[in-house]
């Protein structure tokens, strides 16, 4: 993922409550936040918001802010702990949006009902597991940036996708299908 | 679970749902920066009085029975 670093007086003067270097900082690290975000809730439109979120509580940090760190890491783990207050708090059977569940493909080994089942089963994760599972192993993104995000090391970022793995594996076991 | 079985559950989840990357919604088209000035504007949200009641009552519980804080971390 591509992390723009600004002047340093950008930085400093946001640190000091400056709205200007806030809405700077903003424009430049919009869409990189959106982006982060909407792999982890795969919900668009709640994504902007979440993304807004993030911002809000951005701003209201700026005093903590240390102007010789990357803001673009900073801002990276406030999304990644607004996200995640998200899916504890969303409905954890809501399925996922149609157009983010992968499409037919003629695939003899994966069937529509195994799809469905895995899609629903993945929805009921519980959210510490769910992100690591979405990051690693859908997403692709590399442990150390995961863990970075999670304000955790990459071993426990390893735990939590094993044990999502395994959570998967027992629900579909229990649906009656061997994976 | 060994890490062949791992490699499967991969697969299936990947056949299952969509990356983001692949998809138009990994980029926002919006500018957000006027909801995020609403917002700047608007005055914070007051913390309802049953939310310090709530707040009380589970600070209470903590220093009465310590042994239930682990619990409790665990669910958070």
């Amino acid at each position: 993922m591509l992390v723009v670093e600004q002047p340093s007086d950008v930085l400093r003067q946001f640190s000091h409550g400056d709205l200007d270097a806030f809405e700077i900082l903003f424009r430049e690290h919009q869409g990189e936040v959106y982006g982060w975000i909407v792999r982890i809730v795969r919900d668009p439109a709640a994504a902007e918001d979440l993304t807004l979120e993030t911002f809000w509580r951005i701003h209201r940090a700026h005093a903590r802010f240390d102007p010789a760190r990357s803001f673009g890491a900073w801002a990276r783990r406030i999304a990644t702990n607004v996200a995640l207050d998200y899916l504890k708090s969303s409905r954890p059977e809501m399925d996922l949006p149609d157009d983010l569940v992968s499409p037919a493909l003629p695939d003899p080994a994966v069937t529509e009902e195994l799809r469905r089942t895995t899609a629903r089963a993945f929805t009921r994760l519980p959210a510490k597991l769910r992100i690591a599972a979405t990051l690693a192993l859908i997403e692709d993104r590399p442990y150390q940036e995961i863990a970075e995000a999670l304000g955790i090391s990459v071993s426990a970022v390893k735990v939590r996708v094993f044990r999502a793995v395994r959570f998967l594996r027992d629900e579909l076991k229990r649906q009656g299908i061997e994976p | 679970m060994t890490e062949r079985e791992q490699e499967r559950m991969q697969q299936l989840l990947k056949r299952t749902v969509r990356p983001v990357a692949d998809h138009a919604y990994a980029e926002s088209r919006h500018d957000l920066w006027p909801g995020m000035l609403r917002r700047l504007e608007a005055k914070p949200a007051a913390v309802p009085w049953f939310d310090w009641v709530l707040a009380g009552g589970v600070a209470m519980w903590l220093l009465f029975s310590p042994k239930a804080i682990p619990l409790l971390l665990y669910y958070l």
